[in-house]
């Protein structure tokens, strides 16, 4: 069957606002092409990403048609963007423009399905770009080159030029969605960690930026030590640990005024590792006290906290599972590191981990399905993930330091930090496909540590 | 358990800013420089004067600031013992003092984990201390995980170093 996953056609318009603090205060709005009528039908043009794609999927995506003078730059940037998506993903291969035979000069006019056939695209995305004043419009259509067909209807996007990458990415996860089947997660914010100096005098800030490195904005200064950023589910705030007060804090940031407030403060304790419930209304976290650590639970609107767990040893590193029923945590209480479910009320929990080495930082996939982890074996660290009962463990990852898995919107990625090791250690964000493959360093201004996805934007 | 009053928080907050100077190099060095200029020594760090036992100097470098840790571990060795029981004596003899005990964890472990690890390594510090006679009350604890490193290689001689419980002066919040 080919996806209908065409989420955005039940929306017509989406308002983006506070999510970011400058780039994103547009509104994009969405609306099917009109004229064309949706193939709605089989066709050959699928990827099954759960069989593991060994030949990615060859496409071309040109230059969209520039409709004005001064949509001519958008056009092609637009679709660069979109081709540095999907490219990116390992699933798909773009064929270059220097290789294509037929030329997309009218977004309206038929395609010449056999020029595109005869270079071997087997997708084709083509598209318009109008801009004027403060005002760009996008459309594009996807198509099934061997079956001689469009796939799901064409859409069109306004926004403001400044959301021309957000628009591209939009346009690269209908293309995706429709070809996998799988939800997008193009058109997402990462939040992180940014570090400059050496090990032993290092300044870290918060920065936010879009999933694939561009558009960063930094949130903090670097006069107080920042640690492990969280977004909240809509993504309008963001949980961290911070130095400010000169002792480990959880902090609460609203990410369009970048206020903050401190929660959870109590005197002679030490708070970290916050993360969000699926629902945004409370917060589970670590608090230490007389050298202890425990999971604690805080509802943000009344201040009401709740101790979830009561034991001598190390609980930390908590995560929901989404549907805010249970929660994944680490602990020492075997003697090492390793993983732990249970009621997201407290309570009983039962070991899940049980292979050679200590696990640490677990994370729910956004699916339910599976359990992101870092595991520390032979003086290694990797990224690996298994399921919820602890069977099916895959490492995904190898190297002198790796940690901090999250996950992308979709659960079919996952981004965490690579440290090299040594005087000149320096650490860098990755990002690896949950089958293990596509390992891919994601451009920072310098260097990175501890993202945080982002859902994916409205 | 229960949030404390919000007002309460605040103004406890203020408390802890108020007495949180881990720069040993800072208000309170600037103290110590006061309390050792009798011998007339100069010293341009404000730490005193080492051979003055009443002096930071002093207590950094001949008692001992810090202690050492196996890996994983939060046990003080015996070694340590030694040190802190200098420590207590010390903190017994100038009583204008408190303490910030700094938890550290070398690299080898996740970020949250050393968090957590370090505040055992302090922890350990702090209760030794007051079993050696020191009153809770003049003591904090910072945990800094792996954030804080001294030293910057990745072998075994720099993350013993880096295992390890910083005991810091602050000047004028005595007991």
């Amino acid at each position: 069957m080919l996806p209908r996953t065409d989420r955005g056609h039940t929306k017509a318009m989406m308002t983006v606002t506070r999510f970011l603090t400058t780039a994103l205060t547009a509104t994009l709005l969405l609306v099917p092409v009109s004229g064309h009528k949706a193939q709605a039908q089989n066709g050959p043009l699928r990827i099954e990403i759960t069989e593991g794609v060994i030949e990615p999927l060859p496409y071309a995506a040109p230059d969209f048609v520039a409709e004005n003078g001064a949509a001519s730059d958008y056009a092609r940037d637009i679709a660069r963007v979109i081709a540095s998506d999907l490219s990116g993903t390992g699933l798909f291969r773009e064929i270059p423009a220097e290789a294509h035979i037929g030329r997309i000069s009218s977004f309206d006019a038929p395609v010449a399905y056999e020029d595109w056939k005869a270079i071997n695209a087997q997708a084709l995305i083509t598209g318009a770009v109008s801009a004027s004043g403060d005002r760009i419009v996008v459309k594009f259509r996807l198509y099934d080159v061997y079956s001689g067909q469009q796939l799901g209807e064409g859409l069109q996007f306004a926004g403001t030029p400044q959301s021309w990458r957000r628009m591209a990415h939009k346009v690269a996860d209908a293309a995706y969605s429709r070809i996998t089947g799988e939800g997008g997660y193009f058109d997402s914010r990462v939040v992180f960690v940014s570090e400059r100096g050496p090990k032993n005098d290092r300044q870290k800030r918060l920065g936010v930026m879009d999933y694939d490195g561009a558009n960063v904005q930094y949130l903090t200064d670097s006069s107080a030590i920042v640690l492990a950023p969280r977004f909240s589910p809509n993504g309008d705030r963001i949980l961290y640990t911070s130095y400010a007060s000169g002792f480990p804090r959880i902090t609460l940031m609203d990410v369009g005024s970048l206020r903050t407030q401190t929660l959870a403060e109590q005197p002679g304790t030490m708070t970290f590792a916050p993360r969000f419930s699926p629902d945004g209304n409370r917060v589970v976290f670590s608090l230490e006290r007389g050298g202890n650590s425990d999971l604690y639970m805080l509802d943000v609107a009344s201040g009401g906290l709740n101790q979830l767990t009561n034991a001598p040893s190390i609980e930390t590193a908590p995560s929901f599972s989404p549907d805010g029923s249970q929660i994944v945590f680490e602990s020492d209480r075997s003697g090492t590191q390793q993983l732990y479910i249970m009621s997201a009320g407290g309570g009983e929990a039962r070991r899940i981990s049980a292979g050679q080495g200590r696990y640490g930082t677990p994370v729910w996939s956004p699916r339910g399905d599976l359990i992101a982890f870092t595991k520390q074996n032979a003086g290694r660290f990797h990224i690996g993930v298994m399921r919820t009962d602890g069977s099916e463990e895959r490492l995904l990852t190898a190297s002198f330091l790796d940690e901090g898995p999250t996950w992308s919107p979709n659960g079919r990625v996952i981004m965490f930090t690579r440290e090299t090791s040594g005087a000149g250690g320096q650490s860098a964000l990755y990002s690896v496909d949950i089958s293990g493959r596509n390992l891919r360093q994601i451009t920072t201004d310098g260097a990175a540590s501890d993202p945080a996805w982002s859902p994916l934007l409205p | 358990m229960s949030l404390l009053p919000k007002a309460l928080l605040v103004v406890t907050a203020f408390a802890l800013a108020a007495c949180n100077n881990p720069d040993r190099f800072g208000a309170g060095g600037a103290g110590a420089g006061g309390a050792g200029a009798g011998a007339g020594f100069i010293d341009t760090n404000g730490l005193g004067d080492p051979n003055d036992p009443a002096s930071i100097a002093y207590f950094n470098q001949r008692v001992g600031d810090r202690v050492l840790f196996a890996v994983d571990q939060h046990t003080l060795s015996s070694e340590a013992i030694a040190v802190l029981s200098g420590q207590a004596q010390w903190l017994a003899s100038n009583p204008s003092y408190a303490v910030i005990i700094e938890g550290h964890a070398d690299e080898q472990g996740t970020r949250e984990y050393n968090l957590s690890l370090g505040a055992r390594r302090a922890a350990a510090v702090q209760n030794y201390l007051i079993s050696q006679g020191v009153s809770s009350g003049r003591m904090r604890t910072i945990s800094y995980g792996k954030e804080k490193p001294i030293e910057v290689c990745s072998t075994e001689e720099c993350y013993s170093k880096n295992r390890r419980a910083v005991t810091v002066l602050s000047i004028g919040a005595g007991a």
